[in-house]
């Protein structure tokens, strides 16, 4: 573990690319209170493993993609991005947002470029890049359109583009397709995997849909109902590459399902009683 | 792709009204409608004035106080031909909308520099916010008499009391719009690595652009209002030194025609404001813009 602190030593997936050791994150609430969202959570990802965070809502997922892009500092313990303490928002990371994040007052061309201009990449590099990834996400012909003159499906995908245009060694992810219908979402997964086969970044991806956290994981790791920590982790090991939509009919998803579901089942029960509780004091 | 989620270009959109009979009904009868819309108002103004003319011939209202409709415009024909007693015509509109409008760009350039300045950093905020406060709520049209003892009867006391009247409005919706900005537009510009200079012009402002612009149209009027009252406090030139005058020598009629002339400046105005929002907005929806306006 020592090793992990020497970035040099980070080759052949030895040392994790994301890790957080006994992270707790307290908020303070409105009334003065504070709030803990996640108490305790360890867990790694390696370089290049897409792994699936799981949990009932109000388990921390959110907050635990925060903290590793480091918008967000803990309040104990460390989160670690390729061997370094996270204390600021780092370049490497990339950060998909559950609600629409593009920028409405700017084309598609203007979105997706923004990364690069940001960080100063020349004007017409960026340009050409942008172009380059609208075409990969199969918007082309749309550079001009704002955003609201498209589909929310479209919207995801340039707000894909705009997250992978900065190469993001690691990517977060959070719920970025439970806004489509169920049809768009699944053709988002199989052309999310194809883009991330193509960089292979790190990738904690959340979700509250389980069928779609095996279909794209390497690793599914479920997360306690809140103060979040991990309950457990399965590893996911079917083959890749995958199609989303025939992978759920196979025999060792089905029996992966069945283990995980089990995990999740207790908490997403004492996340509804705890809810329930709330509205009937 | 998925061709269904395509939207109309306005090629498009052409092409189809041009060729529906259902599309072109509508069509008709939208413009069918307007047309109403402008034989109704030019009814009401004919009905007013009308009234109002034949009220006064008849010896109903009397003419000493009331005016009426015709003399306005003789009076106005008389500006035009012959000048006002304090010079053309011409000038006493120029000087007004010149103290107007540099009072107005003024004024906005502070409100939404300060606006924006106290929304991004709480700590001036906690500073400010007071003292900010306290100052809107003074009349602020009494700090016009304070500014012509300050500055004289020139221009530059009537810029002044343009400026602060302008900037309260900006600044309060500038401000606004600056903690309005959706958090996730900042965090995904940060990011994707913009400095906090860069989320400041290039995701802030354009975000609370839609404030500002709102405030536009309300701080015009008041730079008008400013302007005007500063020349009734005291001036040499001007609209509002006509109506002043025309005050003092109990012409009703020099009061309308000064009004009916600021009524045109501020229609002018609001139009050509209407113009650059629409200009700079047009990346919104178009439901938003299409709601029945005034």
């Amino acid at each position: 573990m020592a090793q992990a602190h020497n970035p040099n030593h980070l080759q052949g997936g030895q040392a994790p690319a994301i890790e957080l050791r006994s992270v707790t994150k307290r908020f303070r609430a409105p009334d003065g209170s504070a709030y803990t969202a996640i108490r305790d959570l360890s867990m790694s990802v390696a370089p290049g493993e897409f792994c699936a965070v799981v949990g009932p809502t109000g388990c921390g997922k959110s907050t635990t993609l925060s903290l590793v892009a480091g918008l967000e500092m803990p309040s104990a313990g460390e989160v670690l991005v390729n061997g370094e303490p996270v204390t600021r928002i780092r370049p490497e990371v990339g950060f998909m947002f559950q609600t629409d994040a593009v920028f409405p007052w700017r084309p598609v061309l203007g979105n997706v470029a923004a990364g690069p201009l940001f960080r100063g990449v020349p004007r017409k590099d960026a340009i050409r890049d942008a172009r380059d990834w609208i075409r990969r996400v199969g918007l082309a012909g749309f550079e001009n359109h704002f955003p609201h003159q498209l589909s929310g499906g479209m919207r995801k995908r340039v707000a894909l583009a705009q997250t992978l245009i900065n190469a993001p060694g690691i990517l977060m992810m959070d719920e970025p397709f439970s806004a489509l219908d169920a049809q768009t979402r699944q053709i988002m997964s199989d052309e999310l995997l194809s883009l991330w086969d193509l960089a292979r970044p790190a990738v904690i991806f959340v979700t509250h849909d389980l069928e779609e956290a095996i279909a794209v994981a390497d690793k599914v790791v479920v997360l306690t109902v809140g103060p979040g920590t991990v309950k457990a982790e399965f590893p996911v090991d079917l083959p890749r590459p995958r199609r989303t939509q025939e992978i759920r009919f196979d025999p060792r998803f089905v029996e992966l399902y069945e283990r995980i579901w089990h995990a999740l089942r207790d908490e997403v029960r004492l996340a509804y009683a705890r809810t329930a509780e709330q509205v009937a004091p | 792709m998925n061709t269904n989620n395509v939207p109309l270009s306005l090629g498009d959109v052409v092409a189809l009204a041009t060729s529906n009979p259902e599309v072109l009904r509508i069509r008709q009868r939208t413009r069918r409608r307007r047309i109403l819309v402008r034989l109704c108002q030019l009814a009401i103004v004919v009905a007013f004035t009308g009234t109002w003319e034949f009220s006064v011939r008849a010896g109903w209202l009397d003419e000493f106080t009331y005016g009426r409709p015709y003399l306005v415009l003789l009076q106005l024909r008389d500006w035009i031909n012959h000048g006002t007693e304090v010079g053309s015509l011409g000038q006493q509109v120029w000087v007004t909308m010149e103290e107007a409008l540099i009072g107005f760009v003024i004024g906005v350039s502070l409100g939404v520099l300060c606006g924006v300045a106290l929304g991004r950093i709480e700590f001036l905020a906690n500073v400010f916010g007071p003292f900010i406060k306290m100052m809107n709520s003074i009349p602020r049209i009494v700090l016009g008499a304070i500014f012509v003892m300050w500055f004289g009867l020139g221009i530059l006391s009537k810029i002044t009391l343009v400026v602060v009247l302008v900037f309260f409005v900006v600044f309060f919706n500038a401000f606004q719009g600056t903690r309005e900005v959706d958090r996730n537009l900042v965090a995904n510009a940060r990011v994707l690595g913009a400095s906090p200079h860069q989320v400041t012009w290039q995701i802030v402002v354009p975000s609370a652009m839609t404030w500002i612009i709102a405030s536009l149209h309300i701080a015009f009027g008041f730079a008008l209002i400013g302007a005007i009252v500063g020349e009734l406090l005291g001036a040499q030139h001007g609209l509002g030194l006509l109506i002043e005058t025309a005050k003092g020598t109990f012409n009703p009629s020099g009061v309308y025609a000064a009004m009916l002339i600021i009524a045109v400046v501020a229609l002018t105005a609001e139009w050509l404001i209407t113009l650059i929002e629409r200009r700079l907005l047009r990346w919104r929806p178009p439901q938003l813009s299409a709601l029945p306006e005034l």
